[in-house]
């Protein structure tokens, strides 16, 4: 319980840290923590898989793409202005919040829908089936993506000046 | 009043969702917005395992968040190379280069 509400100020803490903080090195640890305290509250809501599997890829691989990537783009603090003028982003993140609110709020206290709790391998791959071969489409992508982020220097059609 | 477990974790969830809505609007730089979108999908893992533990069904929810964090990784990998490759060709991070259309 107690437990819980530090966990939670913890990720909320860090969340507004890796928004507000200036240098994007910086920003990526933030986030890096704020992924690394969601596994802990994942693995207290009793789903220790994704709790392990949120602090390797989330905590770990996310962060060293992102200090890689911002190797290689360099570090550049944007001090300017937000294109949308700030009463529009508060009002829309007001209007967002409070419609999720509104939505989660009457369906906390549900009662079970099914108490038979299948083993997630046979999810996984007997009713999820579609689920994984998209995963596999979605890893091909990745790794064009991971080319596209390695390759330095022009592209090919552009002549070089 | 007491708060339950289940509405301190649902109160870091809008909190988490709120935090990366709130960066994906006003941030400029290209890799702060997906700092923003990695937070805001941080919070749709936990709604779905909030879920799943209201439910009794975790392990369902288990693999519907393995697709999201798949997903989202991916997102993240692509998203990096456009902000690399838009650095390398336009020499900022500012996404207000990209309007190349507007004279």
């Amino acid at each position: 319980m107690y437990w819980q509400i530090l966990i939670g100020l913890g990720i909320l803490a860090s969340a507004i840290l890796a928004i507000r903080t200036k240098r994007l090195l910086i920003s990526a640890i933030w986030l890096a923590v704020a992924s690394a305290l969601t596994a802990v509250m994942i693995y207290l809501l009793g789903a220790p898989q994704i709790a392990v599997i949120e602090l390797s890829v989330g905590a770990g691989l996310v962060t060293v793409l992102f200090v890689f990537a911002i190797n290689i783009a360099g570090d550049e603090p944007v001090e300017i202005k937000s294109l949308i003028p700030a009463p529009l982003a508060w009002g829309l993140l007001l209007l967002a919040v409070g419609l999720a609110i509104f939505l989660m709020l009457p369906r906390l206290g549900i009662l079970p829908v099914s108490t038979v709790d299948v083993a997630q391998g046979a999810i996984l791959w007997d009713a999820r089936y579609l689920d994984i071969l998209l995963q596999i489409a979605i890893f091909f992508s990745g790794v064009l993506g991971v080319l596209g982020l390695l390759s330095s220097g022009k592209p090919k059609g552009e002549k070089e000046e | 009043m007491t708060l339950s477990a289940s509405s301190i974790v649902l109160i870091t969830i809008v909190g988490l969702a709120g935090i990366g809505f709130y960066g994906i609007l006003v941030s400029r730089n290209m890799i702060k917005l997906i700092i923003g979108l990695q937070l805001l999908v941080k919070g749709a893992v936990l709604a779905f395992i909030l879920a799943g533990n209201q439910n009794g069904n975790i392990n369902e929810a288990q693999t519907l968040a393995l697709t999201i964090i798949v997903a989202d990784t991916i997102v993240a990998v692509l998203g990096l190379a456009f902000a690399v490759q838009i650095r390398q060709r336009f020499g900022t991070l500012d996404i207000k280069a990209l309007t190349t259309l507007k004279r």
